[in-house]
């Protein structure tokens, strides 16, 4: 099978209201950053584009259709979209490569998240007869969840602290965090309780922002001349969506996804997981069984900051520019959807 | 060169204004079922499901998918959820083609839906946005204005579009499942039907409709193995444009010329009209056959509405193309789900098993959809033949 490479990765920075921008004003910086770093002008110059959006977000349907604006898709272009995070618009984009019918292609997720209760809104991302009109939110549910942890022993408020230590730690040193600091988990545990067990520290923030992605085949990437990471295995997984019927303590799907991905046939130097509670990260750190050898979340993660829609693909994107600057040599990024981590991507990036 | 695919198993609902015996989930789940015991299957055999549909704001169900995963026994497997406005059904074909032609999956499962019933789609496609004209109009009033140019332009006779509106209609009540089922439909009944925007009356304009649609597609060592005779996919393509931009011509949209122009390279189709059996193209307003035929190249840009009365595109009139046996958007409209029932139609053709539609021996035949402002292009060329 064909092996993909990234070529470049913008993304914008993460901020909790962008205002009057709109969601196209949003995109075009990030995508002329992109075109620039690969120097081309359009994407016209790439065989394929593929984003990820979500209509509830902006309140509208067909959210999307103003991205193509941004595009210059004059003439047209081959185009498709997923409502969902770009992560999964990547996934889309090495299909097409792999059956031959692009040699390149971008990827693009973006969210303004600010002007709606994003909490509640996701609420209705629920089974529509009988969770949806309860209202439940997603903070709730999470919180339910990290009530599970703490009440079978499995983690402490102390190690939720510290995972929010960390993230601010870390986000110091990404220019594009919404949230950063220096920290440290007392600090946190002496914050009061928000939803108990949840304090605001263990809930990433409500964020605007942008990210994009352009990915070739090697030999285009060759003939391009930049420096590239590879893909070496991508895979994603579901599970079901009755909450009561999984353990919500694990993440069976991240574990599959991360096996199908083949991140077990080398070390994994460097993780960016998507976890938007303190808890969550965790759990994915357990179910990947991730040692203290690897480095989690550099960034800082999505608890500093995070933009729907395009968090996932940002994950892979900070992985990407670790790789190429020769910090690391082979690392993996985590994707999520659904309440309570349903639904888990994972990708393998290696040095090329 | 992308690997081969085929379709090997085919599920549709009934199509009707409320399905109130079952959920959403139940719906999808229908058609689902439907698909695997057309192919001789059990949930099991699949390895994904990709699933489509309009927007999320149609049924109030964000990103359903994590909903509908127990439903379409996808639980343990990869799911994907495409959205491309009207043009859904079929990108969502289209992707889940790419499962296997990229050799990434051996056979997955496709499904799209549209419970419109659940769902008020005029408010969904009206919601005022900020900086942007407030069009509160619906997808009629968007395109009622494109076609008063077509007609301009090609001097069309005025009932091109009453012509059509009734061909579909009498091919409809050939297809079990079609949601409109009018026999005896006439010319005056259309033309006496109430004007909606002018110049689409009721009659000329597709139902609301509640239903699925679902289709396994393998590869072609489990094709080949297949219990029915597959459907080989012999050219697959997409395209977009801006809805807006100097000089777009939105009569005869670039975009969908170009995916046409792409499609058939693939299936090695020089000349549509002849070297096409038949086709599945989503007309969901009359006036768009005689616009698509002339965009697809059936027709000489101006003279599509020239075959339309002839009789060319008329199952009931032994014409030499038929377009939608199945009775088309016209007769069903299921909204994210009517891209992937022309693909699918397209399908039964080439397999020989479209019942009372059929196309006697048809070997090659054409799935199209469209969407947003007439900007989002997909297309198949599916055959009886391994190419």
């Amino acid at each position: 099978m064909k092996e993909i490479a990234i070529v470049g990765f913008q993304q914008s920075d993460s901020v909790s209201d962008a205002g009057a921008v709109n969601e196209v004003e949003m995109i075009m910086p990030v995508l002329s950053r992109v075109f620039q770093q690969v120097g081309i002008n359009n994407a016209q110059d790439v065989g394929f584009v593929c984003s990820g959006s979500c209509d509830y977000l902006q309140g509208a349907a067909f959210a999307f259709v103003a991205g193509v604006d941004a595009l210059g898709a004059v003439p047209p272009i081959k185009e498709s979209h997923v409502e969902m995070d770009a992560a999964w618009a990547l996934y889309e984009s090495i299909l097409k490569i792999r059956m031959g019918h692009a040699d390149s292609a971008l990827i693009y997720g973006f969210g303004k998240s600010s002007p709606g209760e994003l909490p509640i809104v996701m609420s209705q991302q629920l089974d529509p007869y009988y969770l949806a009109p309860l209202w439940v939110d997603s903070i709730s549910l999470a919180a339910l969840q990290a009530r599970l942890m703490l009440d079978q022993g499995l983690i402490t408020e102390r190690d939720m602290a510290e995972v929010v230590s960390r993230s601010r730690r870390n986000a110091m040193n990404n220019p594009h965090a919404q949230l950063a600091g220096d920290v440290a988990p007392d600090d946190v545990l002496a914050q009061e309780i928000y939803l108990s067990p949840l304090r605001k520290a263990d809930i990433c923030p409500v964020s605007d922002g942008a990210s994009a992605m352009i990915i070739a085949t090697v030999e285009k990437a060759k003939e391009w001349g930049l420096p590239y990471a590879i893909i070496s295995g991508i895979d994603h997984c579901i599970e079901t969506h009755n909450l009561g019927m999984r353990d919500l303590t694990d993440s069976v799907s991240t574990r599959t996804a991360a096996k199908r991905a083949g991140m077990g046939a080398g070390p994994v130097e460097v993780a960016e997981l998507y976890a938007p509670f303190s808890h969550q990260e965790i759990i994915l750190r357990r179910a990947l069984g991730l040692s203290d050898e690897t480095s989690i979340n550099p960034s800082g993660g999505v608890l500093a900051g995070n933009m729907m829609m395009a968090s996932g693909l940002s994950r892979i994107g900070e992985v990407f520019n670790r790789i190429v600057s020769g910090e690391v040599q082979r690392g993996i990024a985590h994707a999520t959807s659904g309440p309570c981590l349903q639904h888990n991507l994972v990708t393998v990036l290696e040095k090329a | 060169m992308a690997n081969l695919a085929a379709v090997v198993g085919i599920g549709q609902t009934k199509y009707m204004t409320k399905r109130l015996d079952v959920s959403i989930a139940g719906l999808v789940r229908e058609a689902a079922v439907n698909a695997l015991q057309d192919a001789d299957l059990t949930w099991d055999d699949i390895d994904a499901v990709i699933l489509g549909k309009a927007p999320d704001m149609f049924e109030g169900v964000i990103m359903p998918e994590t909903y509908l995963t127990d439903a379409l026994g996808c639980n343990g497997k990869p799911m994907l959820r495409v959205h491309t406005a009207g043009s859904v059904g079929g990108s969502t074909a289209l992707v889940a083609a790419s499962h296997v032609q990229s050799g990434m999956f051996k056979r997955v499962l496709t499904v799209s839906f549209e419970k419109q019933s659940e769902s008020n789609a005029m408010w969904a496609l009206s919601n005022p946005q900020p900086f942007s004209t407030h069009l509160n109009a619906g997808a009629g009033g968007y395109f009622a204005p494109i076609i008063r140019e077509y007609m301009r332009r090609s001097n069309a006779p005025y009932d091109v579009g009453i012509k059509v509106a009734v061909k579909d209609r009498l091919h409809g009540a050939r297809n079990p499942l079609a949601h409109l089922q009018k026999p005896d439909i006439t010319m005056q009944e259309v033309e006496e039907s109430f004007m909606l925007w002018d110049p689409i009356r009721f009659l000329e304009a597709c139902p609301s409709s509640d239903g699925a649609c679902a289709m396994i597609i393998a590869n072609e060592e489990l094709a080949d193995k297949a219990s029915k005779k597959p459907a080989w996919i012999r050219g697959v393509a997409m395209r977009s444009e801006p809805t807006m931009y100097a000089g777009r011509d939105e009569v005869n949209p670039q975009a969908g010329r170009d995916c046409a122009a792409d499609v058939y390279k693939q299936a090695g189709i020089t000349n549509p009209r002849k070297d096409l059996d038949c086709a599945e193209v989503y007309v969901p307003f009359s006036w768009y056959e005689p616009m698509w035929l002339e965009n697809l190249g059936f027709a000489p840009e101006g003279e599509g509405w020239k075959l339309t009365m002839e009789g060319a595109t008329s199952l009931d009139e032994g014409g030499d193309i038929p377009w939608n046996c199945s009775g088309g958007v016209l007769s069903s409209n299921a909204i994210g789900a009517s891209g992937m029932i022309r693909f699918a139609e397209a399908a039964r053709q080439v397999r020989g098993d479209a019942g009372d539609h059929q196309v006697e021996g048809a070997k090659l035949a054409l799935g199209h959809a469209y969407g947003g402002g007439a900007q989002f292009y997909a297309m198949w060329v599916v055959g009886s033949e391994k190419p």
